[in-house]
């Protein structure tokens, strides 16, 4: 296989896990201020994230670099043509990222609002823009001889706005479903009826979402090519239906699995539809980033493989490790018995 | 302003925010991790507090380091889009294989260093702080090869209107990039080493855990001791590097005018770059400055005139940088000798005027590691990649000026707010002490 496809492949699988992994973490951020009705719940709340979120946004860092490393055209005009939005999800992240940290660390009123005020915001802003980011590559970049022709305000179009939307509502699920089966008690029972209603709306913007695709980008070009890619947006579909089916028998860790899987076939259906495309050009197909003509050099690739081949699978190890650590429900007890939790 | 300038005043500005956090952690961590160990070999409750209390404060700092380290990696496509495409084949390696390497171990086993005090082993648990101690060093490593490599590029060819990777050993290899490995990290720990004695040193004032803090400051003397040698040590290598492979910089750092064999070092030089000359020059010790260039009293040092000005970084910055870097490397081997040795003694309680500027010292290992920074990169200028690309070349194309003046207006505001509640959360859980029986939370007074 070519180094180019296999590094494609890769880029799409790090982005898939970043967003099932950090993508209950936004989910949890967004409901927190919500779901716990005092300080005792809201601790509870974040606390089910506390060891690992750190862990989970480190996928990002590591797509981020994957792209740099093995796409670094694309590393380059993708990043500075988004230049404003990802300022904002960076900002977005610093204040999440400090808020979990910092919020219980002084006991006081106010400190601990901002710091909710900056988990929800920290969570809410990096769902949407993702999507907005995302949609924009989907639809193309205006870009062609001349440079970049966008703006902040063009890549906020109808189509990104819906796609942000869609992102919001995804990880809210997620971050509902993840809720309910590390919690127990009223915490559990209040997440999982947002899980059961975002589950609806989602739904509705979901088929939106498949619609507008089809009018406004080239994605499901491919898979009218070969019909045989077609099983991974089916198995998105029957995976969101999966998240309905156990969550209706009360099975709200298998609704979690399913969600999990929903988003990585989300992303995995992208990722087919737009090859050989990274970014495709919306003004002029010549100028489009293709992982051919943006890729590193052979070599270059080749020992990124080596690195990721047995470096991989050792980070993939010790993360389902922590997982099985951290398994059980938490309860307001064991986070008010806890002096080092958040 | 245009871009380039802005885009360089914000990544010095994001950069040397994200250096107040790092040199800590990467210090922190191995003491924290040493006491620990001691904690498990010992039992001693004693240091299961140090553990503690140093962790405490340890965890509030890394925090800062890691948010504000995405932003670097963000930085370099966002403002420097065409210094990734030119040289991304070979400089995107070494941040991928930090994160893949280094990153993902240190994030996963704070956590559960965090969060797994009874959930785990005492053996794993010291396991998992060390595990961040090596992944915060290994990091350091793989970000000071991609820099090594744009100080001095190695193993490339040019070739498809870009930069290739010829030879990844090459880059691997790199002299310039392991002492410079070498120097960052025995600074930070350094920095850690006042750091602990400065908290030591304020509660030993106040009497408070005498025993406690007595055991803390004489781990961290030691510790400083050693590093303080080491970084002074591989300093020396590191400037004969930058002699051999950056003559412009080490002009610059000298303020070298005229290329001389045997050249003389003065202790006190006023630069005078408008009319390429030394205001003043005296002092002097003949043949030293070949000496520390390149080990050979009798080699010839290349003068700034050698070069053509758009080829010189600037001069006032790099040398005062330089020099005062070197006087403070110098004073931390002073210090940290007395502190030793006061420690040793037993001598630190009646000792208070050391102990005041022991307190006092703590803001001048900061100020030395950013001194330290602008002397590899002011004096690396016009230059990004050293001989290959220069900064004013490698700006993004596609940003605005108004971009970039409002992103870094942004960074500005949000780093600072960031620093005055690192400063504030620090120095409250710093004054608490290390009884968490006390309760760890803050109850505010008057906010």
């Amino acid at each position: 296989m070519e180094f180019q496809i296999l590094w494609f492949i890769l880029w799409g699988v790090l982005w898939a896990v970043y967003f099932m992994l950090d993508g209950f973490d936004l989910g949890i951020g967004m409901l927190e201020s919500f779901l716990g009705r005092n300080d005792a719940e809201k601790r509870v709340i974040i606390n089910t994230i506390g060891p690992v979120w750190g862990g989970n946004e480190v996928w990002l860092i590591t797509a981020a670099g994957a792209t740099f490393a093995a796409f670094p055209t694309t590393y380059a005009l993708m990043f500075s043509y988004l230049y404003s939005v990802l300022l904002l999800i960076l900002f977005a992240l610093i204040f999440r990222g400090v808020a979990l940290e910092f919020r219980g660390k002084v006991d006081s009123e106010t400190w601990k609002r901002g710091g909710d005020i900056a988990i929800f915001l920290g969570s809410l802003i990096p769902a949407m823009l993702f999507g907005v980011a995302f949609a924009n590559i989907f639809q193309g970049l205006p870009m062609d001889a001349g440079g970049y022709h966008g703006t902040l305000l063009s890549l906020l179009n109808p189509y990104g706005l819906l796609t942000g939307v869609l992102f919001v509502l995804l990880f809210i699920l997620h971050g509902a479903l993840w809720l309910t089966s590390k919690t127990d008690g009223e915490i559990s029972k209040r997440a999982s009826i947002v899980a059961d209603k975002s589950w609806y709306l989602l739904l509705i913007i979901a088929v939106l979402f498949l619609i507008y695709t089809a009018s406004t980008t080239n994605l499901y070009a491919n898979f009218l090519q070969s019909y045989i890619w077609l099983i991974v947006p089916v198995l998105a579909v029957v995976s969101l239906i999966g998240i309905r089916f156990f969550a209706a028998r009360g099975q709200y860790l298998k609704a979690f699995y399913s969600s999990c899987l929903t988003i990585v076939m989300v992303i995995f259906s992208a990722v087919i539809g737009l090859y050989p495309n990274l970014v495709p050009s919306r003004t002029d197909p010549d100028y489009s980033l293709t992982i051919f003509n943006s890729s590193s050099s052979i070599y270059t690739l080749k020992i990124m493989t080596v690195v990721a081949v047995i470096f991989m699978p050792i980070v993939v190890a010790y993360q389902i490790w922590t997982y099985r650590v951290f398994r059980n429900r938490l309860s307001i007890n064991d986070v008010l018995k806890d002096k080092e939790s958040y | 302003m245009d871009i380039v300038r802005l885009s360089r005043l914000q990544f010095a500005v994001t950069a040397s925010f994200h250096f107040i956090f790092v040199p800590l952690t990467l210090g922190l961590s191995i003491l924290v991790a040493y006491m620990e160990t001691r904690y498990l070999r010992t039992g001693d409750e004693m240091y299961r507090r140090m553990t503690r209390f140093w962790g405490r404060l340890f965890l509030i700092n890394f925090a800062l380091g890691v948010v504000t380290g995405i932003t670097m990696e963000f930085q370099f496509g966002m403002n420097w889009a065409e210094f990734s495409r030119y040289v991304g084949d070979i400089f995107g390696t070494p941040l991928a294989i930090e994160a893949t390497v280094a990153f993902f171990l240190e994030s996963t086993f704070i956590g559960l260093w965090v969060f797994g005090w009874n959930r785990v082993s005492k053996r794993l648990h010291a396991a998992s702080i060390w595990l961040v101690a090596i992944a915060t060093n290994l990091s350091a490593l793989w970000i000071l090869l991609a820099n090594g490599w744009m100080q001095r590029p190695v193993g490339y060819v040019l070739r498809n209107n870009r930069v290739e990777m010829a030879d990844f050993m090459a880059m691997l290899t790199n002299t310039y990039g392991w002492l410079k490995f070498f120097h960052t990290v025995f600074s930070g720990y350094v920095l850690a080493a006042f750091f602990v004695m400065s908290v030591s040193a304020y509660h030993l004032l106040k009497k408070n855990n005498p025993q406690f803090f007595k055991a803390s400051f004489r781990m961290a003397a030691a510790f400083g001791l050693i590093s303080s040698l080491l970084v002074f040590i591989v300093g020396d290598f590191h400037a004969a590097e930058v002699a051999k492979t950056q003559p412009t910089k080490f002009a610059a750092m000298e303020s070298v005018w005229d290329t001389q064999k045997a050249a003389t070092y003065y202790l006190l030089i006023i630069p005078d770059p408008g009319n390429e000359r030394n205001a003043v020059e005296t002092i002097g010790i003949p043949r030293l400055l070949s000496l520390l260039a390149f080990h050979n009293g009798d080699a010839e040092v290349k003068g700034l005139k050698e070069f053509p000005k758009k080829d010189r970084p600037p001069v006032i910055a790099t040398f005062l940088s330089f020099r005062t870097m070197i006087a403070l490397g110098m004073l931390f081997i002073l210090l940290t000798l007395m502190a030793y040795i006061i420690s040793r003694k037993d001598r630190l309680e009646s000792s208070t005027a050391f102990l005041r500027i022991m307190l006092y010292a703590l803001p001048l290992p900061y100020l030395a590691t950013q001194l330290g920074w602008i002397v590899a990169e002011v004096g690396r200028q016009p230059w990004i990649v050293y001989g290959l690309l220069r900064t004013s070349d490698a700006v993004s194309k596609s940003i605005t000026p108004l971009q970039v003046m409002v992103s870094l207006i942004g960074f500005t505001l949000v780093y600072g707010l960031l620093v005055i509640m690192y400063i504030y959360l620090l120095s409250r859980f710093a004054k608490m002490g290390p009884d968490d029986e006390l309760q760890a939370i803050i109850k505010p007074s008057g906010i």
